[in-house]
């Protein structure tokens, strides 16, 4: 590795790379990118370019409740892009905070799932015995049930072992925690299958010769050789993260209302759905939609492009 | 194959002593089981005398024999939120999620084994093209959305259907039925097309890709040759040997089935176990969370292992490779 080259031909090199050159040469991959771009933009710039704080008391009219998108209100004048929900709050702006929260989970989940996955897949492919034995019956066992029930039990037993005072609180970490544990089966089984082939080959073998530990093995040699098809899991699981956590505050068991994700939002449209309110339903759906769908495609395409051995 | 149902037998057995350490562990570990059954007005003696009327002062692995022996029996104690034995609300909310998969167990296996093979058989048509395009986008939906767009389309806007509940049941003594009444039937049949279409495309993708490779064998080229109709080439020669692998499939998707009824059922608030479940989940109702596990993870290894089972006595290759292998 080349480490002295410059942040300039390091860019033109990507560029150039066969990766670049499968997305450029693939419109659905671009376009899903941008997608995904726009929204996490959105997400992350939320505080600053949404035209109202939806969770600031003093920032809300209620006499602005339920005003259709791009049309004046009947009582203030205002007018908002996507309208108002039951307390006058701006969906617009709603979505924007709510993505936030959803991508965040999402993140987070998959991260935990990640780190879970990948290191107890090392250990059980370059240890084997009794290791691999214990934590591939665990992920045998945990995988005869859906991950999104297995999540919800978490999900409960974790809110249980929280003082109640501190529920509301706590509630993203918690499904953090549910999401991402539901998920490390996927990551552990990949990285055991590659660590199993990795760990016979030479260089795996000098390293041992020459006196490394196992930790330095499995870290410095294995691990980054094992990488391509976590990333290409790790993307589709993102797809489903964000998923599953938009099902579970669906449900009523998620994000609360205080702290609404995009689950939440279309939990409480829903409910103004029989009435003709269908701005405040619609557009959190399609928002969540649009970044499930172009995820999962972005996904797809990473899949084909590196074309790991996973199917 | 004695040995082999044997091992399969004793395999289950872990998973369920496994999936019974957790639900044990929940009743033990999340929140104290005495707190929550003495109110405010307790004394230390109260405390210390149900600890030993529970068995709690004894050493884990007998407490934890002891859980077994119970939740084997059925027992799982009183709701903490209804104040109810748990398996009464769980026996009478069964027939109602029963019904509900087996509908749309029996929907996805038609739909799904009709569609595979128009879509095999046509394979470079527009309408087959359409099928598996939309079919891929609806993999990638969230399921709840699709449960909230069928609401939104019969019942808000069309009204012909309802939008919650089971409609008029009728009872059977043991078991109560939404068979027999019309709003019974109707209240029916929007809940399993949003639990059945997953499992449709799952099931509709498998059969179409199994067909394409049996159509390019040799003895279908064989049969065209001999001049069979080309109907009775696909439904008698070729349909005959993709139905293996879409049988097994369709018995283990049946237990994900009893699992997304979770989700189904608290949309359309049908009063199933997987709606006792989320609002166990809500209200941290740990016996009602416990029991619904084990019914559960009972329900799904017994389906494992029945499909197992099924597929070695099916398939003939399966048998011979394990006498070759030498195990």
């Amino acid at each position: 590795m080349t480490t002295q080259k410059t942040s300039q031909s390091r860019l033109a090199r990507a560029w150039d790379s066969d990766l670049a050159y499968s997305f450029r040469k693939t419109p659905v991959a671009v376009v899903s990118a941008v997608i995904v771009l726009v929204l996490i933009l959105g997400a992350v710039l939320a505080p600053w370019i949404a035209p109202l704080n939806p969770f600031d008391p003093a920032s809300l009219n209620l006499m602005n409740g339920f005003t259709p998108p791009s049309t004046p209100n009947a009582f203030t004048g205002e007018t908002f892009v996507m309208g108002t929900d039951d307390q006058g709050r701006d969906v617009f702006s709603t979505i924007l905070f709510g993505m936030r929260i959803s991508l965040f989970v999402g993140f987070s989940a998959v991260f935990l799932a990640i780190i879970l996955g990948v290191t107890l897949g090392l250990l059980a492919g370059y240890l084997g015995g009794w290791v691999e034995t214990i934590i591939m019956r665990v992920a045998d066992i945990q995988l005869t049930f859906p991950s999104i029930m297995v999540a919800m039990l978490i999900f409960g037993i974790a809110k249980g072992v929280t003082p109640p005072e501190y529920r509301d609180q706590m509630a993203i970490w918690v499904l953090i925690l549910a999401i991402g544990l539901s998920d490390w089966v996927q990551f552990a089984r990949v990285v055991r299958g590659a660590t199993l082939v990795e760990k016979n080959k030479e260089y795996v073998q000098a390293a041992r010769l020459i006196g490394r530990s196992p930790v330095a093995i499995m870290l410095r040699h294995i691990l980054p050789n094992v990488l391509n098809p976590v990333l290409v899991i790790a993307t589709i699981s993102l797809a489903l993260a964000i998923i599953a956590e938009a099902t579970l505050s669906f449900l009523g068991v998620g994000a609360p209302p205080t702290k609404p994700s995009l689950g939440t939002l279309i939990r409480i449209g829903q409910e103004y759905m029989f009435s003709g309110e269908w701005w405040i339903l619609l557009f959190p759906a399609v928002t969540l939609l649009a970044l499930a769908l172009s995820i999962n495609l972005l996904g797809d395409w990473l899949r084909d492009a590196l074309n790991p051995r996973l199917r | 194959m004695l040995a082999y149902i044997l091992r399969r037998v004793f395999q289950s057995l872990i998973v369920l002593l496994a999936v019974g350490l957790v639900a044990f562990a929940m009743f033990n570990f999340v929140g104290d089981p005495v707190d929550n059954m003495l109110g405010q007005e307790r004394t230390q003696a109260d405390i210390e005398r149900l600890r030993q009327q529970l068995g709690l002062d004894q050493p884990f692995l007998v407490q934890y024999w002891k859980f077994l022996e119970q939740a084997a029996q059925g027992n799982f104690g009183l709701s903490y939120r209804q104040g109810r034995p748990v398996a009464d609300i769980l026996a009478e909310r069964l027939p109602a999620t029963l019904e509900l998969a087996l509908v749309s167990g029996i929907l996805a296996l038609i739909g799904g084994v009709v569609l595979g093979i128009f879509t095999a058989i046509r394979r470079s048509g527009v309408a087959a093209n359409v099928i598996m395009t939309v079919s891929l986008v609806g993999v990638s939906l969230p399921t709840f959305l699709i449960g909230v767009v069928l609401i939104y389309v019969f019942s808000v806007e069309l009204g012909w259907l309802p939008s919650f509940g089971r409609g008029e049941v009728v009872d059977l003594g043991w078991w109560s039925t939404g068979f027999l009444t019309v709003s019974g039937l109707k209240a029916l049949i929007l809940p399993a097309i949003m639990l059945g279409l997953y499992q449709m495309t799952l099931i509709m993708r498998l059969v179409r890709t199994e067909m394409l490779e049996v159509l390019r064998m040799d003895y279908i080229r064989f049969a065209r040759a001999r001049g069979i109709r080309e109907k009775s080439i696909n439904f008698k020669h070729a349909l005959k040997n993709t139905l293996v692998p879409v049988i097994t499939i369709t018995g283990l998707q049946l237990g994900s089935i009893i699992a997304f009824a979770i989700i189904t059922e608290t949309v359309f608030q049908w009063p199933g176990v997987g709606l006792l479940f989320i609002n166990a989940v809500q209200f941290v109702d740990i016996p009602v969370m416990a029991a619904y596990l084990m019914m559960i993870s009972v329900m799904f290894v017994a389906i494992n292992l029945i499909v197992d089972m099924l597929y070695f006595a099916i398939d003939p290759r399966l048998r011979l490779d394990r006498k070759g292998g030498g195990h």
